[in-house]
């Protein structure tokens, strides 16, 4: 920016239109970026092996931490709804608890949290490192997009992966929720079991589904779009990889209460 | 012919190109000498359509390539190789597979003949028998060839140098331009070069241009320059500090 000229009294004015232009700039390549991205996810040809390697990168190598998280998750719904349900004599419906809390709000957001802080931020990182050692740009002089060979199949896999990671969350988290309920506080499995076919309905899982679709989709745009618009050097990609991780975080929250109250 | 009007690139306050004017021959090897810091890689980035400048323009066969973007603009880079002062390879591939990677996604073909390409490419650059190594595996030096054999694999119309031989050892550098002037003589391609190789650059150069304070201060064959009266040329090509 040039050296400013307004009188003092504006200065405030200036600066505060200084930060709209800017913020409404940014805005706009953040969604130009998804609009470049959708642009070559639609128009063969798909790299269907850079699409595998993402697919292990953001997926598969996350196995762990959503096997974990989510049968710590369903263990911890278990003991505190049987706890709450107790007071009311209703314990009989512990399982549907868990299901529903699990498939309609914490799986698909607990999920896409964990794989954000794992995945997201790795991807972060790696593509920042291939800005600034200008490996993007050495594709973009080949004539070849980078947004072909680096974010379309990133979101392809965010799609594929997020729902499929919310699904083994959710079992999971079930069936942690049934070791403490049924194995340690005394509940029957057929219970247990039974009153979750009742009470949970197909609506239920799609709302699952499409909220982690979504997720997929927001959590590799942002983070991909950080890894691209990084500063300088190892700071600016720390820095990079610190925001997506937050914008993220914050976007999935936001997205999920959004669609939660639609639905 | 690649024609530069007008160059005019700032960063914040800082204004590194100051309306360059430069004309480069199809078919030549011009090289651009200036001091460190001076911009070169930056007229660089601008030839190869990666800034955009603040004014002026860029013509590369009367197409003017600062105002193309999308499919127009890939057509012209499809005639481009490009090295760039890191080397800027792929670090997630092997070097074979980073010279193997244009020849694989930009011209299709059968993988017997991109084997045999790939290895000749390396055995022009002394690194026969290193493909399967990873790029944080060799040396620096290694690297720069390792780019020099990935842009060169595709026959480029039009090749971009920035410091292809800095932090080589003598022979190499000497080894380079050799490779270079040779493959030159054979396609026939157009060559911008940015070197600190002075004076082993003259023997290679058709043209030399001094990038000197956001300008080209004098551009013609190397024995112009090298009995330039112009006190700035005179003063770089020999090495003196400046204010002298
Ligand atoms: N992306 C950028 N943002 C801000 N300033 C930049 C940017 N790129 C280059 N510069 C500035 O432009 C000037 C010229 O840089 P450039 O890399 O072109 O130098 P150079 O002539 O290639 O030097 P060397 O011979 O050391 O490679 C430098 O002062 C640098 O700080
Ligand atoms: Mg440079």
């Amino acid at each position: 920016m040039s050296v400013s000229t307004v009188p003092a009294v504006l200065r405030p004015l200036d600066l505060l239109g200084g930060w709209t232009i800017e913020g409404v700039n940014s805005l706009g390549r953040f969604g130009a970026f998804l609009g470049g991205a959708v642009g070559a996810m639609v128009t063969p040809p798909l790299k269907f092996w850079a699409f595998v390697d993402r697919i292990n990168f953001i997926g598969f190598r996350s196995l762990l931490i959503i096997l974990l998280t989510g049968a710590f998750t369903g263990m911890v719904l278990g003991l505190q709804i049987f706890l709450t349900l107790s007071r009311f004599g209703s314990e009989a419906f512990l399982g549907p608890a868990v299901a529903l809390s699990l498939i309609r709000e914490l799986g698909p957001v607990l999920a896409a949290l964990m794989v954000t802080g794992r995945a997201g931020s790795a991807l972060t990182a790696e593509l920042g490192i291939m800005r600034i050692t200008e490996q993007i740009d050495a594709l973009e002089v080949m004539a070849l997009s980078p947004m072909r060979y680096l974010v379309a199949p990133s979101i392809f896999a965010g799609i594929l992966t997020f729902p499929l990671m919310t699904a083994i969350f959710d079992v999971l988290g079930i069936f942690g929720g049934y070791l403490v309920g049924v194995e340690l506080l005394g509940l029957s499995p057929g219970t247990y079991f039974g009153e979750m076919q009742t009470f949970v309905d197909f609506a239920d899982i799609a709302l699952g589904f499409w909220k982690s679709v979504s997720f997929g989709v927001i959590v590799t745009w942002v983070c991909a779009y950080k890894g691209f618009h990084v500063g300088h050097g190892a700071e600016g990609v720390a820095r990079a990889t610190t925001q997506a991780v937050v914008l993220s975080s914050v976007l999935i929250l936001v997205w999920d209460y959004f669609i939660g109250s639609v639905w | 012919m690649i024609k530069v009007e007008g160059l005019t690139k700032r960063f914040g306050s800082q204004l590194v190109l100051r309306g360059l004017d430069l004309e480069i021959p199809t078919g030549s090897i011009t090289v651009i000498i200036g001091r460190s810091g001076g911009g070169k890689s930056v007229f660089l980035r601008h030839l190869i359509g990666l800034l955009q400048p603040d004014a002026g323009r860029v013509l590369v066969d009367d197409q003017e390539i600062t105002r193309l973007s999308g499919e127009p603009l890939d057509a012209i880079r499809r005639r481009y190789g490009v090295v760039f002062q890191g080397g800027a390879l792929f670090d997630s591939m092997r070097c074979a597979d980073n010279v193997a990677f244009p020849l694989r996604e930009k011209v299709r073909l059968p993988k017997a003949e991109i084997a045999k390409r790939v290895d000749s490419a390396l055995a022009q650059v002394g690194l026969e028998g290193m493909g399967q190594k990873y790029p944080a595996e060799v040396s620096g030096g290694m690297r720069k060839r390792v780019a020099i054999a990935r842009a060169l694999v595709t026959e480029p119309e039009i090749v971009f140098f920035d410091e292809p031989t800095t932090g080589l050892d003598p022979v190499l550098v000497n080894t380079i331009h050799h490779l270079i002037l040779d493959l030159h003589r054979r396609h026939r391609f157009t060559a911008v070069m940015v070197s600190h190789e002075i004076p082993e650059i003259f023997e290679i150069a058709d043209r030399v241009a001094m990038l000197h304070d956001g300008r080209i201060v004098e551009v013609g064959p190397p024995a112009q320059l090298q009995a330039s009266q112009n006190r700035i040329v005179q003063k770089f090509i020999r090495g003196e500090p400046e204010g002298t």
